[in-house]
């Protein structure tokens, strides 16, 4: 069974470049514009891993990642944070929070997918 | 991403990005009306940020380089460094236009917009620099060193937080990619698991630890590491490193006891080692008898002592074949070290006459032994700078190829003695006088393929370089099989110069000196490899800064060969130490042919002219008494040291010729950089100073005078 990542962005290049790098390399992408929507995707289905941006409106991605933790279905997945190079606090923020790892923007696809590789086999 | 994926992408993000700059621009006009609005800072700074973002992800390098600047205003502004005013939002307006314009006209190579967008960079630059110091520098954190090297082995201590597991972390996946830096060997410390009553599932109590061999370093190892570096704790020791120029001998030598494990490891330390020792059984079964360490910490000991056992016997049968070590030193070291080795030279020399003089057997004795260890010292030194000259003659290969191309020549290069060693900046001085030489035999030695033919040789021409020792010389020589040269035409060319006259017989090797002199050539025509007259004798004056000598011999229609003779070395030299009055002179022994008594007839036979008569061969003298106006009054019988330079033989007449000497060569210094006939000094046994004369310098400055 392929594995479900959820991806939440409020940059739609972003979520396509996402959602099409991971489905290439055969997973299942759901998108999420921001922290509240991603929030919502989670509920009623099985999601094995989150890449999410920090910034975003409504619901930044710091709060996501602790409300996600606090999901006894979603307490032990890998997340992924999409920070940029000047974001060191940011990146502190969410690994308190409970965030696996980050990436680093801008990036290639092919990171992308050895970040994915590397959290979730 | 296929390309049709990649334009879908880039079409979503010339979209969204035209929508951000559309919010761009009401939040900045909202903000000018209420800047102390957070949310707006915020809403701007978002804005700039996803399009920096996704436009260097989509190849819209110049716009995510641009915005980045802006970027940083705004972020400085969201943290309170700086405050929002009238010219900032104007300058993040215009900003904004330009972006647009770059993203309407991505490929345009319309530099005006860089101006433009350069301008707005430059003036938000006042504001942001100001803060500069605070920021970290973007390329720091994002390049990941993970160059390796030397094959080592690492032991890993990897304790991960109890709670790893709600960061969504598979402790499992870490080894995984530690197993793919290199050989592991992995064990598992269970001793912190609590009872099954306490045992709670969703925490971790494991702690690992490691044995790795891998080339891939400390960096790569710790990128393994990089998600859960904060909260685990994590401790990389380097165990062992291998060189990698060590024999398999080397190797072989290295045992692994358990005792020293355990004292590297922390376990234990020295004394209770040697404490557990006298028990003469097995050091483990003592430990656990004892009960000085536990059976975990002593199986984890033993674990690291296989594995260092078992590299080590990969790494012995991987390497036997290769033997030859060798470790890279900057030259100045190597210069520091000459010097010194110099110094002890000298006063090793003070130390020889002073032992001399006062007959003391056992200083004698000192001394000698002294003298064996410098001169042994001396001479490995001197060593360490040989650099063999093969790769000096494979450059001139490809010279050899393009000039033979340029002149429609065909050349055949054959080196040999490649491997002959020479003073690494000796070496460096020989590329302009080999290039020239070349020149010189492909132009006018070695003859196109047609005349070649013509004559009766093969098309294909050849030149020789080839290298070898001569004491404590290197010989050099350059040859070719081509038309050799021609004396009629040096001859013409020398009378024309008026370097000789018409009557005048020379031989071979003073008519081939000619074209050694400045300006001469006999080239008809002036070509842009030869014909100039400025090399043969620009190669003249290197070599002799060398200490070396040019020789050139020719058979007509066989071809030339020239000989350079260099000292392998410039440190120091080997001279005949003689005596003017109380000055101390120093000639080169390698310009000295040998030494004969000047008796008082003789010099009055030839009264002015400076002639000696040396078995049937008249030789020219120069009176270093009255050249260096040494006053005082000569001895009854002088001696007269006769050099020869270019196959020319020259007299220098001193009361005493004192004897061979181990010279240092001391720079004059600066000040003295004008005198020509003095090349440096060295200091005697004694401490007082020697001169060391520049034999071929002297000799012309003596010619000149007496031409004039």
């Amino acid at each position: 069974m392929s594995k479900t990542i959820l991806s939440v962005d409020d940059s739609a290049s972003i979520r396509q470049m996402v959602s099409m790098t991971l489905k290439k390399a055969g997973y299942d992408v759901i998108e999420a514009v921001d922290g509240m929507d991603g929030l919502a995707k989670t509920k009623g289905r099985e999601i094995h891993m989150i890449i999410t941006d920090l910034n975003m409106p409504k619901m930044d991605g710091i709060t996501l990642i602790q409300k996600v933790r606090t999901d006894p279905k979603l307490k032990f997945i890998p997340i992924i944070m999409l920070t940029t190079e000047s974001q060191a606090e940011k990146k502190q923020q969410g690994k308190s929070a409970g965030a696996t790892g980050w990436i680093v923007k801008p990036f290639k696809p092919d990171q992308l997918l050895g970040v994915v590789k590397k959290v979730l086999r | 991403m296929s390309n049709d994926e990649l334009d879908a992408a880039r079409g979503v993000f010339l979209e969204e990005t035209g929508e951000l700059l559309e919010q761009l621009e009401e939040s900045l006009l909202a903000l000018e009306e209420n800047p102390d609005d957070q949310d707006l800072v915020g809403s701007v700074f978002r804005a700039l940020h996803t399009i920096k973002g996704s436009g260097a992800m989509f190849g819209f390098d110049r716009i995510s380089t641009f915005t980045h600047e802006v970027e940083t205003a705004f972020e400085l502004i969201r943290s309170g460094v700086l405050q929002v005013n009238r010219k900032i939002i104007d300058l993040t307006l215009g900003s904004r236009d330009i972006i647009r314009e770059m993203l309407d006209d991505p490929d345009a190579e319309d530099t005006s917009i860089d101006m433009r967008a350069q301008a707005i960079t430059d003036q938000l630059l006042t504001y942001t620099r100001a803060n500069d110091d605070e920021r970290v520098s973007p390329q720091e954190e994002t390049i990941m060193d993970v160059s390796g090297g030397a094959l080592a082995t690492w032991r890993i201590r990897f304790k991960p937080p109890e709670d790893l597991f709600t960061t969504g972390t598979d402790p499992g996946h870490l080894l995984d990619d530690l197993r793919e830096l290199g050989d592991c060997t992995i064990a598992v410390v269970t001793e912190d698991i609590p009872t099954l009553s306490e045992l709670d599932p969703e925490r971790l109590f494991l702690t690992w630890e490691i044995l790795l061999t891998t080339d891939k370093g400390k960096d790569s190892i710790e990128d393994v590491f990089i998600f859960v570096s904060d909260h685990a704790t994590i401790r990389i020791d380097l165990v062992e490193q291998y060189q990698e120029d060590v024999g398999a001998e080397d190797i072989i030598e290295r045992v692994h006891r358990l005792g020293e494990i355990l004292v590297s490891r922390g376990d234990l330390d020295e004394e209770q080692i040697l404490f557990a020792l006298k028990e003469q059984k097995k050091l483990g079964e003592i430990l656990l008898e004892k009960g000085m360490l536990s059976e975990t910490k002593i199986d984890l000991a033993i674990q690291e002592q296989e594995h260092l056992k078992k590299t080590e016997q990969k790494l012995q049968s991987k390497r036997k074949t290769t033997t030859e070590a060798s470790i890279r030193v900057t030259s100045s070291k190597l210069d520091n070290l000459v010097n010194l080795v110099g110094e002890l030279v000298t006063v090793q020399a003070r130390l020889s006459q002073e032992a001399n003089t006062r007959n003391d057997t056992q200083l004698l004795f000192l001394a000698e032994e002294v003298e064996r260890l410098s001169n042994e010292l001396r001479d490995n030194t001197m060593n360490i700078r040989m650099v063999p000259i093969g790769t000096t003659f494979g450059k001139f290969r490809r010279l050899v190829r393009d000039l033979s191309a340029e002149l429609g020549r065909e050349v055949n290069l054959v080196t040999r003695g490649g491997d002959t060693e020479l003073d690494k900046t000796v070496i460096e001085k020989l590329d302009d006088p080999l290039v020239h030489l070349i020149r010189n035999s492909l132009d006018h030695g070695i003859e196109p393929p047609s005349v070649r033919q013509a004559a009766g040789k093969p098309p294909l021409g050849e030149l020789i370089m080839e290298a070898e020792h001569s004491g404590a010389y290197v010989i050099i020589r350059i040859k070719d099989d081509g038309n050799g040269i021609d004396r009629e035409k040096i001859r013409k060319r020398a009378i024309e110069r008026n370097l000789m006259d018409e009557g005048d017989v020379l031989s071979d090797s003073e008519l081939y000196s000619f074209i050694f002199s400045p300006g001469f050539s006999t080239a008809q025509v002036v070509s842009s490899v030869s014909g100039r007259g400025v090399g043969m004798d620009v190669v003249r004056t290197n070599i002799e800064s060398l200490r070396g000598s040019v020789d050139v011999e020719s058979q007509e229609g066989e071809g030339t060969t020239v000989t350079l003779k260099i000292p392998l070395t410039l440190a120091i030299i080997e001279g005949l130490l003689s005596r003017v009055g109380n000055e101390s002179y120093i000639i080169p022994l390698a310009n000295v042919e040998e030494c004969v008594e000047l008796e008082e007839k003789a010099k009055e036979g030839s009264k002015d002219r400076n002639l000696v008569n040396l078995r049937g061969e008249l030789v020219p003298y120069v009176y270093l008494r009255d050249h260096f106006q040494v006053r005082s009054s000569p001895p009854e019988v002088e001696q007269i040291i006769i050099t020869c330079l270019d196959g020319r033989r020259t007299g220098f007449v001193v009361d005493e010729v004192v004897g061979q000497h181990q010279t240092v060569i001391k720079n004059l210094g600066y000040l003295y950089r004008d005198i020509r006939e003095i090349s440096g000094a060295t200091i005697l046994g004694d401490g007082t100073l020697a001169l060391i004369i520049d034999v071929s310098n002297l000799i012309s400055d003596v010619r000149g005078s007496k031409y004039n």
